[in-house]
């Protein structure tokens, strides 16, 4: 479904901030992707909808490549949901105008469709009473699983998460990996960057360690758990678990 | 010296002074700010897109209009519209368009330049997730900005357009050079042709003060309003 191969990305000539990047994300797999804070994490999750662009290698979703300049951009991000670490909902806008902007805007659906669509999948993610409401009423966790309906909303085939906990207080922390849990249980391909082990042990079929813009593990979650072979990695694990 | 004031002469202009001066310089503020905020827009845009040469254009159009004497622009502009007006044409005379479309359209392409410069921090106000976030669902440059960037970053910047429409409202004045009837203009008129210039012009001070400061008034409730949202 997603396919990396020796990505090379510079955010200036002497700062190269992914090295020779290649995994790839198979339909129905979930690929928990962690490493410490500056790693590169964000960056090569952005290149996968282009929202980072980068100077060398190859990146495909669903057979379309992403850094091909005749590829429809909007129409390949539009099948593609991307959860940001921060939420990103639309302040201006109530909550379910933020689940039916895109909707209508980029799928063409009506209104009506959209609002059911909408109201559907906030009913899923237990919100359906906030629908009348702007994001700032909502609590983080309320924030973050409202910016998941939106991007379930628009039917993509694949799921990008950035650390979709990290900004959440702690007790808001499960209310949203529960909600990754089913999507991942229900068959959902998810590449999702996260430091909660617990839900990596759970639903994850791959761990990939990133480490100063490498990707230095690439396991099956057992294998990645059991017998962590690089050091680099197995400090930082031995440091998250900790907490 | 104010024994000898007559103020009735206020009230006979009155009609005169509202119907057709004031009615002039709200047209005129109302068309100018919303000419000023859309071309404003589209600079603020062109300045901050990744285009060098679009940014440069901008930006040199924002600073000569900000350096010239606005009253300077209006008479320059007067003159020059018609001969521009015949460039853009084609046509073998110079095209009369008229004292109030010439000042519209002076005050658009003046007004644009400070509209630009605010709506250029209310879009840099903007946290770069927002775009993105725009983005990763879809959604086209234009659409992104037409739905989620400029209506919040004209929601943020609103007291500030507002005060800059309030300073335009008083600038408007300045079409005198075109011996145009706007509200000072009816006044000075009567003043002029009734010899009454200290109770017109007293008068024509009120009642731009009154009116700019019952804005600003609305301009500080609007703001304590945001805050609390925020
Ligand atoms: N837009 C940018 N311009 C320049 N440097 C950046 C930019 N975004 C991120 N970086 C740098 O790139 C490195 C990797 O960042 P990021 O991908 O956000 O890491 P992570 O998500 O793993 O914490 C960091 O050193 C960060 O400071
Ligand atoms: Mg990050």
């Amino acid at each position: 479904m997603i396919e990396i191969s020796h990505v090379n990305k510079w955010y200036s000539p002497t700062f190269q901030v992914l090295t020779d990047c290649t995994t790839s994300v198979n339909k129905g797999e979930v690929v928990v992707v962690c490493g410490p804070s500056g790693s590169g994490k964000s960056t090569l999750i952005k290149c996968v909808n282009a929202l980072e662009p980068f100077q060398s290698g190859d990146i495909s979703v669903d057979g379309t490549k992403v850094n091909d300049p005749k590829t429809d951009l909007p129409k390949l991000r539009s099948r593609v949901g991307m959860v940001f670490q921060h939420f990103e909902l639309f302040p201006h806008l109530k909550i379910i105008e933020n689940l039916c902007l895109a909707q209508q805007k980029v799928l063409g659906r009506s209104h009506d469709k959209a609002v059911a669509k909408g109201m559907q999948l906030l009913d899923r993610v237990g919100l359906n009473e906030q629908a009348q409401k702007f994001p700032a009423q909502l609590s983080g966790g309320q924030q973050q699983r409202v910016a998941i309906a939106r991007a379930l909303a628009m039917d993509p085939i694949v799921m990008l998460f950035d650390e979709p906990t990290s900004a959440l207080d702690p007790e808001m922390v499960s209310e949203v990996l529960d909600v990754m849990v089913d999507l991942a249980r229900e068959g959902m391909t998810m590449m999702v960057v996260t430091h909660e082990m617990g839900f990596a042990r759970k639903v994850a079929n791959r761990v990939i360690f990133m480490d100063r813009g490498e990707i230095v593990e690439d396991a099956p979650k057992d294998d990645f758990f059991g017998k962590t072979r690089s050091d680099r990695a197995q400090k930082f694990l031995s440091k998250i678990l900790s907490h | 010296m104010f024994a000898n004031l007559d103020f009735d002469v206020i009230r006979r202009a009155l009609p005169y002074l509202f119907y057709e001066g004031m009615t002039f310089t709200l047209t005129l503020t109302g068309l100018a700010a919303l000419g000023g905020l859309i071309f404003g827009t589209a600079i603020a845009l062109m300045r901050l897109s990744g285009f060098k040469i679009l940014g440069r254009i901008a930006g040199v159009y924002v600073d000569f209009m900000r350096s010239l004497p606005l009253v300077l622009v209006i008479f320059w502009f007067y003159f020059l519209v018609p001969y521009i007006g015949q460039w853009l044409t084609g046509a073998s005379r110079p095209i009369s368009v008229g004292a109030f479309a010439s000042s519209l359209i002076t005050f658009i392409m003046f007004e644009a330049a400070y509209f630009s410069e605010i709506m250029r921090a209310g879009i840099q106000s903007i946290s770069r997730g927002q775009p993105a976030a725009a983005n990763a669902l879809g959604l086209t440059y234009a659409q992104t900005m037409r739905y989620v960037v400029l209506p919040q970053a004209f929601r943020n910047m609103l007291p500030v357009l507002i005060t800059q429409t309030i300073v335009l409202f008083q600038d408007t004045s300045l079409v005198y050079v075109l011996s145009i009837t706007d509200f000072l203009g009816a006044a000075s008129k009567v003043a002029q042709r009734d010899g009454r210039l200290v109770e017109m012009y007293l008068f024509a001070a009120v009642v731009y003060f009154t009116i700019s400061s019952i804005a600003s008034f609305g301009v500080r409730r609007l703001q304590a309003r945001i805050a609390i949202i925020r």
